[in-house]
């Protein structure tokens, strides 16, 4: 997919991470904390997402099947197994993380469209799982998964201590995100995007990087998912629903592909319209996000992050 | 100049005192917050016309009783999404001083907010989900689950259906817990009241094509075919027992359908179907002159759901007034000592696992030719009384009932 | 007489209705094959078209009296005429980017359609009554046969098989084959591709549109009736493999008779089954049954 450019990576200077660590640290303070741990979770999801689309190329319309397992998986650990929340975290990443390698075997023999709808036929597939087997709740979701203690010892039912291991969380899958990125493997990764036919004369064994970035961003959309899960103390088939795949797509692109912060900013713009026009414009959300949808792929593919990047560089030029 | 300044604060202290017996009204305002699918799958029989139910009560409430307080409305889509919905109400419990969450279509979404609204300590208010976990293994004591639920639905129709004559039974049920627990409920009173299961087939859920599904309920010979599905998935399957002559041969019965559906399958498809409700426009006076009102504002009839939401509203200011107070479980005892008379219900109660009990009609769908005019869909056949109507309280697994 | 333990009248008409909704799966996944091989556009939004196909029929008869077979003719062209549009205000942007870009503008769209029509007419559907001449059914010895059913597997056929033929046989149609092979040649022969395109897409469309005025009088004429559809109809295009017009139409046909009859040995399956193929085929024949390695 020809994403924007290589000139518009993101080049986020440390001081621009440090500043916006310090703002996640004191926010709760002045945000509502559930909300701002919402945005944290979509926005772990979609960087997860931004991996595989942005730097690998591959657009996976089938991303909720990942984050809703994770999410019934460490429910079900926390609530009727009894583990510790971070047990619980752990374990529904890794069974994304399973998950995204039985998808991504079978994804893989396929690129661009066909890529896509192969993802999204496999997500359903797990969407009518969720909604017969009886152990997810059906319909009904998941519910009164407890929040724990993490280690055993730090009570999560305060909003604000679950505020920070939702923000630690976010920062350990955001780290893991961007060292891929600027590794040798992320490189590759590129290279594959830009030219595959090149990078397979240049030896690389194209099928096995693209699965690993698969699995990894299966992965880290599970931890996502999962903490999701604790946050609010249920997983339901909204997760698993391919609308919700499409969300992230529309998180990603709003936010800015490819860019590395893009992500973040589109799943916070997106989860407070959602919170706003709840109230508001009642049935006309769905239109909403459709046309933002549309706006986003006519008029600027770059997206939030990507336009502003271009302004600061034309502003440096000029 | 200090014994001044004392009598001043006491004084004050005082007049505190006196206005708080009144003014134990959180900023002397009830704020109810009405939480629906306003857009998804549930917006026709739940929706924007709850939320015209609730601001009736709420101006019924305040022409009739000239209460102190102030009563305010503030109203949600929550997708039925679980997560924006229990979000929603934890913002409207911590900082819209918001008192009672109610409505609630969706049992996902239900069962998440009366989890977040107990935590808080405020009442909730269900009037459009269906599930009977509400009110057993996930009750509590400040939620009041209104209008019906799954088991009175099924319960109602396949045991007036059963003793009617309809001795055996087809179901077709739609593959997830719920449908499930349909079939399950319904199979029992089946059984219990002298009829017999022959078989049942799932179909997957949702599905839009249910030819083959019912051609196996045909060759079933079952004289009642059961539908244990709801929304689309039963207009479209009784639609299509109709094309292929199933109908009226064998006869359908619907064990969760509202006038809604009714509505938008028209009398010819739905014709002399059985089906249990809450609540119907046209059964007397009371009820015509409160829907004109409703069908004035919103341009249908009202849904039990609707209807129901009135109701639970209503019933829940007047005990806010009785009790001085809006304190949950002040309000909660009250409401529950009071019976509840209105055009809805008749001497309704509510009980210890939350369940709100009056009765339930069986009705069948009128024939085209027989229907007089607009919304003139239903024969009432009987009425189910409150006690036979819903789950016993002996067979509750809520924890809250004492035995 | 049993197959498999299943009498043999039941596992004929289980055939027969596989047959029928094979019938709409072939029609649409026409529509997005033909779409594809000129626009390299999957069309997400051909749910949401096939519903507005049965929405303007239904439209039409409640407002104003338009009957079934105008609306057969009359739907698919306004449907498709609204594709046009689109095609020339939209998506004719979108050619020299990745075709994924393609992808993501018609989900979008697909969204605003679903939503407005949600917002008009309610979401428990309306119903459209079967057209007076294609009423009752026929009695075929092991099962009822509704004579619409029998009508919408002639009319989808029909139209399936004339596409073919008008893109296989006709001069017409070997422009737009050469304009999927190579468009600058064929515009350096002085045919109008951009046109050609234009057509195209509204052609598919209109084939959505057509669907869904067949399936107005056996489904609810409900908002979502396209949008769980479609994923399935995805499936097939993936077994299909898109190479072929014939395959598509095919497969279609094919993978309706197979869900026919998981239907009847192993009902909890049938909502996957399609799924399921898919994996299959993708691990044996990864360019799908009919399709080119690509």
């Amino acid at each position: 997919m020809t994403i924007n450019n290589n000139g518009m990576f993101v080049r986020a200077t440390p001081l621009l991470f440090g500043a916006l660590f310090v703002i996640g640290l004191v926010a709760p303070f002045a945000v509502y904390p559930t909300f701002l741990m919402k945005i944290l979770c979509f926005g772990l999801f979609a960087c997860a997402f931004n991996l595989l689309l942005g730097f690998a190329g591959l657009l996976s319309f089938g991303h909720a099947a990942f984050l809703g397992t994770a999410g019934y998986i460490c429910g079900m650990l926390v609530r009727d197994l009894g583990v510790t929340p971070e047990v619980g975290i752990l374990g529904g990443t890794l069974a994304a993380a399973i998950l995204g390698w039985v998808f991504g075997v079978l994804a893989i023999r396929r690129s661009g469209i066909y890529f896509a709808m192969i993802t999204l036929a496999l997500a359903q597939m797990v969407f009518f799982f969720a909604l017969q087997w009886k152990a997810t709740g059906g319909e009904d979701g998941l519910q009164g998964v407890p929040r724990g203690h993490l280690f055993g010892l730090i009570d999560l039912s305060n909003n604000i201590a679950m505020y920070y291991l939702v923000f630690a969380v976010f920062c350990v899958g955001f780290f893991i995100i961007h060292r891929t990125i600027h590794s040798p493997f992320g490189q590759i990764l590129k290279a594959i995007r830009e030219n595959e036919p090149r990078a397979v004369s240049l030896g690389y064994d194209v099928a096995k990087y693209k699965l690993l970035a698969f699995v990894l961003s299966a992965a880290l959309a599970g931890m996502a998912g999962a903490t999701k899960t604790l946050v609010f103390q249920l997983a339901s088939l909204t997760d698993v629903h391919w609308h919700m795949s499409g969300e992230v797509v529309l998180m990603t692109l709003l936010g800015g592909l490819g860019t590395i912060l893009g992500p973040l900013v589109g799943a916070g713009v997106i989860v407070s319209l959602q919170s706003e026009l709840a109230d508001k414009v009642g049935s006309w959300v769905t239109v909403i996000m459709g046309v933002i949808f549309v706006l986003c792929v006519l008029l600027f593919r770059r997206g939030i992050v990507g336009e502003l990047q271009a302004l600061i560089k034309r502003a440096g030029i000029n | 100049m200090h014994k001044k300044l004392l009598t001043a604060a006491c004084t004050a202290a005082l007049a505190l005192m006196a206005g708080g017996a009144q003014a134990q009204i959180s900023g002397n305002v009830v704020k109810v917050g009405v939480l629906t699918d306003m857009s998804g799958t549930y917006s026709d029989l739940a929706g924007q016309g709850t939320v015209v139910a609730t601001q009736m009560a709420i101006d019924d409430f305040v022409a009739q009783e000239k209460p102190a307080f102030k009563v305010e409305m503030v109203s949600a889509d929550h997708q039925n999404k679980a997560d924006i919905s229990s979000n929603k109400a934890r913002e409207w419990f911590e900082r819209e001083g918001v008192d009672v969450a109610t409505e609630l279509v969706t049992t996902s979404t239900a069962l998440a907010v009366m989890k977040v609204a107990k935590e808080m300590n405020r009442v909730t208010l269900m009037s459009g989900p269906g599930s009977t976990a509400i009110t057993n293994e996930q009750c509590n004591d400040l939620t009041v689950h209104y209008t019906y639920d799954t088991y009175a639905m099924a319960n109602g129709t396949a045991r007036a259906v059963t003793k009617q004559g309809g001795k055996t039974w087809f179901f077709l049920t739609a593959d997830y817990a719920f449908g499930h627990s349909l079939e399950k409920d319904s199979s029992a009173v089946v059984t219990a009241s002298g009829g017999k299961v022959l078989g049942s087939v799932r179909h997957p859920f949702p599905a839009s094509d249910f030819s083959s599904f019912l051609l196996q309920a045909q060759a079933s010979g079952a004289q009642i075919i059961g539908l244990a599905n709801a929304g689309a998935d039963t207009t479209n399957a009784i639609k299509q027992a109709a094309e292929f002559g199933i109908t009226p041969k064998q006869q359908l019965a619907g064990l969760l359908m509202f006038i809604s559906d009714v509505h938008s399958l028209g009398l010819k498809n739905a014709q002399s179907m059985y089906l249990t409700t809450g609540f119907y426009w046209d059964l007397n006076d009371e009820t015509r002159a409160w829907s004109k009102r409703f069908f004035d504002k919103q341009k249908r009839m009202p849904t039990m759901v609707q209807a129901g939401q009135y109701s639970s509203v209503l019933h829940y200011l007047k005990a806010v007034k009785a009790a001085g107070t809006d304190e949950a479980q002040k309000v909660m005892a009250q409401m529950k000592k009071t019976p509840i008379n209105d055009f809805f219900a008749k001497n309704g109660q509510i009980r210890d696992d939350g369940r709100m009990v009056h009765d339930m009609y069986l009705v069948q769908v009128k024939k085209p030719e027989e229907s007089k005019y607009p919304w003139d869909y239903y024969h009432v056949r009987q009425t189910i009384p409150a006690a036979e109507a819903f789950q016993p309280l002996s067979e509750s697994r809520c924890p809250l009932v004492k035995k | 007489m049993e197959i498999f333990g299943v009498p043999s009248a039941l596992f004929g008409s289980q055939l027969l209705i596989g047959l029928i909704n094979g019938s709409f799966y072939a029609i649409l996944s026409l529509g997005l094959a033909i779409i594809f091989g000129l626009l390299n556009i999957i069309n997400f939004a051909h749910g949401a078209q096939y519903m507005m196909g049965a929405f303007v029929a239904w439209i039409a008869l409640t407002k104003f009296g338009v009957n079934y077979w105008a609306a057969l003719l009359l739907s698919p062209l306004l449907v498709g005429a609204l594709g046009v549009l689109l095609e020339r205000t939209m998506l004719r942007k979108l050619y020299k980017l990745d075709h994924l870009y393609g992808l993501l503008l018609t989900f979008g769209l697909a969204l605003i359609f679903e939503g407005i029509f949600r917002d008009q007419y309610g979401i428990s559907g309306q119903s459209y009554e079967v057209p007076e001449l294609l009423q009752g059914g026929v009695n075929l010895g092991f099962m009822f046969m509704p004579i619409y059913r029998g009508w919408v597997v002639v009319a989808a056929l029909a139209v399936c098989f004339g596409t073919w033929f008008m893109i296989e046989k006709t001069k017409l149609g070997a422009y737009l084959r050469a304009g999927t092979e190579n468009p600058q040649i064929v515009q350096a022969l002085g045919i109008n591709v951009p046109l050609l395109i234009t057509f195209t897409y509204g052609y598919g469309v209109a084939l959505a549109a057509f669907a869904g005025v067949l399936a107005a009088p056996v489904y609810q004429v409900n908002p979502q009736m396209g949008s769980n559809l479609i994923i399935v109809v995805f499936a097939v295009v993936v077994i299909g493999g898109m190479g072929s017009i014939m395959g598509s139409i095919l497969t279609g046909l094919g993978l309706g008779l197979i869900e026919g009859l998981t239907r009847v040995f192993y009902p909890p399956a049938s909502a996957v089954v399609v799924f399921f193929i898919m994996v299959i085929v993708l691990l044996v024949r990864p360019a799908g049954l009919f399709g080119k390695t690509a």
